[in-house]
């Protein structure tokens, strides 16, 4: 067999899956047959690389050039031209903001280096369907550490020192989860993988279980160890089911190779993993809807105390973590815990991923310190607002989190910071607002998210969070009253402290916290009938300048309700009684003669 | 379509049985079984749920709480070709509302209800984890397009009207 000259890696993360990576990687193995170059360059499916905004993306070893953006039109390019030719194809690289093209964004763009990969170390490295790759990367060295090495109370202490803290969302100290678990009194015990990532905008578990299956196994199986477990469940969300194929692909190969199932490396430990999948409810994310749903019933909370590491999955002590603190759970084995500490900050110690999607000019996922500031965070590492827009706020923590404003951009990134301000780092979704965003219209989103969502047991989650989305409806359409806004700061303080589990109790922050930065907004629209932003429709209309306008018809063309009239030549006009403010002519017109106002 | 009198029910209907008989002794399998009953017939209807009662012996009452309780379970036959637009945040700063206003207006269809001609049904989705290609639709269970704009709708509607 000839040796390998190339090694070729394609991003094959969710983001590029939706660009077209699949027949770009047609194209590119097509051409490289027409040419018999299969032999010696080796094609990888790796899991997300992080650019999202970049793909499809695929990077040539061994000089590691970055190719982004790529189409199936022109892969067979790269094939040609770099492989064949060795000559590096200019229009596919990188081009920076002042047009300047470089081969390796990946060793010169904050993006890339501004960033620690923990718990993201093997995205976009490895191929996910390879267990020598983990392997060849340290895999499975922590479980050989745990099982011959350490005791189960050096792992705990190990746990302590690096200061890890729940990834999920809540920031429970993590070894203490695992202390409790492990002196829970029983015989069966159970571990459990929370990868129901159910807040919009986080795709960072979905990264790790696609893109580096093996460590959430290596982990868990570490956990059992220590916890004394003998069976643990993966619960999946439904919509991942690329993730599923790859963590179950993962599993038999674990199986195979003697680290999960019975006598695991020659030891009297014995562990094994099942899947179980969502079935498309938010609320199961909650660790106690997540095991009524393991047991296969309506996934509603149960009253905590007792906590699942006493009572949990059929009453049995439980230790439940999410995907992320499992994927940093190996390397701080494998360097200890102080390695891991040495990042961050007092408090929040060691990195944390984070989602940055809306409107953010590098979308994408990011592993950095805690600590870090937002500006950072957003400007140096997410290249800004795209589009000349200006930053208004930054959402985090989805559904039970809060919006930032720009004012407090300088914020260092840490658990504690975050609830000063309102919100909660959460997961580590980012959605970046900018000007055209209405915060009333946001936070209605996400009432409407939860009104949905509530799994209907308690009352003031049940009703309260309808009552407020009926009060948020009312403003948006210009009839809400001066009243309105102190019933819905009530009714919010009200069913925080009155709900039964984390979803109610935090569901009324994406109001509280848009409330506390962005009361003017909410005045406008209640006293003057006015979005300041123009997005609420009932309170905007869509005007042709008649002074700008040269009657091209390209706005009447495109109208699908025909509100627009006009001859040709001729300025148009637009009649409010049938225009639904869609924006369609907003974008066609080439002479800036549409706009949107809001009295 | 009434399961009484189709005539590949049969087969279906084993496939289901045999699927059940491979997880029955596990506990806590309702939702695993539900998920493979709606791959095999497409939605869960009242006789199927019925079926499913008997098999694993649970009560009826308990797989209809299962089943409406799930957003991911669907009592209704849905469209041969599904599109999933995401309503999750970042599509939804990035404008998934119009994409969802354009689909109901080009296909005159309510939301969750098959098309006349039963080639398309329109579903709203929670986050589909591809935040930065926002908006994004899922057609299907492998068909994603990303920064979606309205315009493209018809396109995208065009493809899969080819296709049947």
């Amino acid at each position: 067999m000839p040796a390998v000259e190339n090694t070729v890696l394609i991003c094959a993360g969710g983001a590029c899956i939706s660009a077209g990576e699949k027949s770009v990687k047609n194209v590119f193995e097509e051409t490289l047959k027409k040419y018999s170059l299969e032999s010696v360059v080796r094609v990888v499916e790796t899991g997300c690389m992080g650019a999202c905004d970049l793909g499809p993306i695929l990077v040539i070893y061994p000089e590691g050039v970055f190719y982004q953006k790529i189409t199936a039109e022109n892969a067979a390019r790269i094939v040609e031209e770099h492989i064949l030719k060795g000559r590096v194809v200019e229009d596919l690289l990188y081009k920076g903001d002042s047009g300047n093209l470089t081969e390796k964004p990946q060793e010169e763009l904050p993006f890339f280096t501004e960033q620690v990969r923990i718990a993201t170390r093997n995205l976009g490295v490895i191929d996910p369907l390879s267990i020598d790759e983990y392997i060849a990367r340290d895999g499975y060295f922590a479980l050989h550490k745990v099982l011959f090495e350490l005791s189960r109370e050096d792992v705990v202490e190990i746990l302590k020192k690096s200061e890890l803290k729940g990834r999920g969302g809540a920031g429970f100290p993590t070894w203490m989860k695992w202390d409790l678990t492990k002196k829970a009194e029983g015989d069966t015990k159970y571990v459990i993988c929370n990868a129901d990532e159910g807040d919009p905008g986080a795709f960072m578990d979905r990264a790790v279980l696609e893109g580096d299956p093996h460590t959430v196994v290596e982990a868990m199986t570490i956990a059992a160890r220590v916890v004394g477990a003998q069976k643990g469940f993966v619960y999946v969300r439904a919509e991942y089911p690329l993730a599923i194929e790859r963590l179950t692909h993962a599993m038999a190969m674990a199986r195979e190779y003697g680290f999960l199932g019975e006598n695991i490396l020659g030891t009297d430990f014995s562990f094994d993993l099942e899947i179980r999948i969502g079935a498309g409810a938010f609320v199961c994310g909650e660790e106690t809807a997540l095991i009524n749903s393991i047991e296969g019933k309506r996934g509603i909370p149960r009253v905590k105390p007792p906590f699942p590491a006493i009572k949990g999955l059929w009453e049995k002590p439980t230790l439940l973590n999410n995907v992320e603190t499992y994927a940093n759970i190996p390397p701080i084995i494998t360097n200890g815990g102080e390695w891991f500490s040495q990042y961050g900050v007092d408090g929040s110690r060691g990195t944390k991923v984070f989602a940055l999607a809306g409107n953010v000019k590098n979308t994408g996922l990011v592993e950095v310190p805690m600590g870090i500031t937002l500006r950072k965070l957003i400007f140096d590492i997410g290249g800004g607002v795209p589009g000349g827009k200006k930053l208004k706020a930054i959402q985090t923590g989805g559904p039970s989190g809060g919006c930032i404003p720009l004012e407090l951009i300088d914020t260092p990134i840490t658990y504690d910071n975050m609830k000063k301000l309102g919100t909660i780092i959460g997961s580590g979704g980012m959605i970046v607002m900018d000007e055209d965003s209405c915060m009333v219209d946001v936070a209605k989103y996400f009432l409407e998210f939860t009104v949905e969502e509530s799994c209907g047991q308690c009352t003031p989650c049940r009703d309260g969070t309808r009552r407020m989305l009926e009060i948020l409806e009312r403003i948006t359409e210009g009839e809400g009253t001066t009243e309105d806004l102190q019933l819905l700061k009530d009714l919010g303080e009200n069913i925080m402290s009155t709900s039964l589990c984390g979803l109610g109790q935090t569901a009324p922050q994406p109001v509280i916290s848009t409330m506390r930065y962005f009361w003017d907004e909410y005045e406008a629209h209640v006293k003057e009938g006015r979005c300041p932003a123009k997005k609420c429709k009932s309170l905007i209309q869509v005007v042709i300048d008649r002074d700008k306008c040269v009657g091209c018809t390209a706005c009447a063309r495109v109208c699908p309700v025909e509100a627009i009239s006009g001859s040709v030549r001729k300025p148009h006009d637009i009649d409010p009684e049938i225009c639904t403010r869609c924006g369609s002519c907003l974008a066609v017109c080439r002479f800036g003669a549409i706009s949107k106002v809001s009295p | 379509m009434s399961l009484v009198n189709c005539p590949d029910c049969q087969q279906l209907f084993r496939e289901l049985d045999e699927y059940i008989d491979s997880v029955k002794g596990n506990t806590g399998v309702l939702i695993n079984v539900l998920h493979k009953a709606q791959e095999i017939f497409g939605y869960l209807s009242e006789e199927l749920q019925q079926h499913v009662s008997e098999k694993l012996d649970i009560p009826l009452s308990q797989v209809y709480g299962v089943v409406t309780f799930y957003n991911f379970f669907s009592m209704k036959p849905k469209g041969k070709n599904q599109i999933k637009v995401c309503l999750g945040t970042a599509c939804y700063v990035k404008g998934a509302d119009k994409i969802l206003e354009r689909l109901q207006d080009e296909l005159s269809v309510e939301m969750n209800e098959p098309t006349s001609d039963g080639l398309f049904s329109i579903h709203a989705v929670r986050c589909l984890g591809a935040c930065s290609m926002a908006p994004v639709v899922l057609v299907g269970e492998d068909d994603y397009f990303g920064r979606v704009t309205p315009d493209e709708v018809s396109k995208i509607l065009g493809k899969y009207r080819r296709a049947d």
